[in-house]
């Protein structure tokens, strides 16, 4: 049965996951995200899983590349201070091609910043926060109901493509509390990952099917393979050829490009005949609908494109908005992040502004509103 | 929309009690959206608790305009009562708060914390007073859905205390 719940963001996030089939958390608990964790420790147990807290957050995410390896689903969570540390597992788990996700809940940074306010100031960092050339799949929900689908989702893709998917959370997001009506965990269609096909004496851990992913085998029920952050060949050994490493890099980017169109996701509200385009995504994305409302109200055409996918970005969709409207204006809880990448995106066609905020305060929709009537 | 900010102290449970307000608006068959906002102390410190009720969607999750704020400590009336219009409602905990801004018009002096101590024993119960008083002036939400909401979030042992709480809370504005 289907149930109507008040729940917060965290909490719609923690039950997406276990309605996933997670059965492994292993994190280090912190502000805003500490109730993901707190609802896993509650929940994994009832549904035979295992919660652990870790040391720290680098062993929280080595603990979760681990127990992927042998099958499971697995996930972690945290802010600001943990993603920065968590960034040299996100790229092993790339390069290694482990299925792992990381949902970041962001709150004022760098550093402690402010632990209990918003900001959106971790979306480069997803981008490229880890080293090197990588592929990057990253998901931003904008109210509490996305919060359960898009976990749910987080998990197909990382399942599906071998690699970790980042749920990029604020703390406005992860921290109010709304209606959701939660289905009946037995009625979701729960991700699979691709096994292999050939017995343990004849399986290439990384011999890739025509969708560039190779099936993997969990550790344990007698396929032995090596898993290694050095560039590796289809065997998983280490091979530094410049051959071998062309062809791995170029699988690993490969594998999310082609399937780009499958992976976007967007949302346009009111853009039909939208003369002023606002592109946003999470907790901002909220101040945008209400401020779009009021200026429809008073004969603006404002419309909005809201990223829920933004890495990998949907450069193609924001091009052709470019082509439809006048203006963009691009307002997030930074210094200027994503605008830089609707400006590559949009070439100069139209004017992009960035409305900045970092003062800990959402963007409030007469702020919006007032900034769209001074463009 | 009725637009409802609850502010106090860290453990006064006014964070509970935005969310017992919230869950009552969805019994009701509303809309309603809680959020909060406070410091990195577990105890003390200012809090709010925001619940935004209405029969359509609701975008922006804080609180704008707000139509009331319950201040249970002087702090709380000083730092969130700023932008309450002149004929919003301000509702203090008279037993903490000694001084409220000129502007206001629409002011309900209710000596929460000192009743439910008297009456009930135990300073723990102020939030569910508060509450009590709130539905009783604003309507926002049906008595009925209210003592569902309280019902299923108290623990189990402390229905009738609770009860009596809510009770003496509507009493408290009905005088």
């Amino acid at each position: 049965m289907a149930k109507v719940l008040l729940l917060q963001g965290n909490q719609a996030c923690a039950e997406g996951a276990i309605a996933a089939g997670v059965t492994f958390f292993a994190g280090y608990p912190i502000t805003p995200s500490t109730e993901i964790a707190e609802i896993m420790a509650k929940r994994l147990p009832e549904v035979g899983g295992k919660f652990i807290q870790m040391e720290d957050e680098i062993a929280g995410i080595g603990a979760i590349v681990g127990a992927s390896l042998t099958g499971k689903k697995v996930l972690t969570a945290t802010s600001g201070p943990g993603f920065s540390l968590k960034q040299e597992f996100i790229g092993y788990a790339t390069i290694a091609e482990v299925p792992i996700v990381i949902a970041n809940v962001q709150r004022v940074g760098p550093s402690t910043g402010q632990p209990t306010a918003p900001a959106q100031g971790d979306m480069m960092q997803a981008r490229w926060g880890t080293h090197g050339d990588h592929p990057v799949i990253a998901l931003t929900p904008a109210s509490v109901p996305e919060c359960f689908t898009l976990t749910i989702k987080a998990y197909e893709l990382s399942e599906k493509y071998r690699m970790p998917v980042l749920l990029m959370l604020d703390e406005i997001i992860g921290h109010m509390r709304e209606k959701i009506e939660i289905p009946d965990y037995d009625t979701i269609e729960k991700p699979v990952r691709k096994g292999p096909r050939v017995g343990p004496s004849e399986f290439k851990a990384y011999e890739p099917d025509s969708d560039g992913v190779p099936p993997m085998a969990d550790f344990g029920t007698g396929y032995r393979y090596h898993v290694t952050g050095l560039v590796h060949d289809e065997t998983g050994f280490p091979n530094g050829s410049p051959a071998a490493t062309e062809k791995l890099l170029k699988r690993l980017h490969e594998k999310v490009e082609r399937d780009i169109d499958k992976i976007t996701m967007y949302e346009e509200y009111k853009l039909d005949d939208a003369e002023i385009a606002i592109v946003t995504y999470g907790g901002t994305a909220r101040s945008a609908y209400a401020a779009i409302d009021m200026a429809r109200e008073e004969g603006i055409k404002v419309g909005m494109f809201r990223l829920i996918s933004v890495w990998p970005f949907p450069e193609k969709e924001i091009a052709q908005l470019a082509q439809k409207v006048k203006v963009i204006v691009v307002p997030e809880l930074n210094y200027g992040q994503m605008v830089g990448e609707v400006k590559k995106a949009v070439e100069g066609k139209v004017p992009v502004k960035p409305m900045s905020k970092y003062d800990s305060e959402p963007i409030s929709p007469k702020e919006l509103l007032e900034f769209v009537k001074n463009l | 929309m009725i637009e409802m900010r609850l502010s106090g102290s860290g453990g006064q449970g006014l964070i509970l009690a935005g969310i017992i307000l919230a869950e009552a608006a969805l019994l009701d068959g509303k809309m309603a959206i809680q959020s909060q906002s406070y410091g990195p102390e577990a105890r003390g410190g200012a809090s709010k608790s925001e619940v935004i009720i209405s029969e359509k969607a609701i975008h922006y999750p804080k609180v704008t305009k707000p139509n009331l704020v319950l201040a249970m400590t002087q702090e709380a009336v000083d730092k969130y009562s700023k932008d309450l219009p002149a004929d919003g409602i301000l509702m203090i905990d008279t037993t903490f708060v000694k001084k409220v801004p000129d502007h206001l018009k629409n002011v309900y002096h209710l000596p929460i914390t000192e009743k439910v101590t008297a009456e009930l024993g135990k300073a723990l119960f102020a939030n569910i007073v508060a509450l009590g008083a709130i539905v009783a002036t604003t309507k926002a939400v049906s008595v009925e859905s209210i003592t569902t909401a309280i019902l299923h979030r108290v623990p189990k042992g402390t229905e009738d205390i609770n009860k009596r709480a809510l009770e003496l809370g509507i009493a408290l504005v009905a005088k």
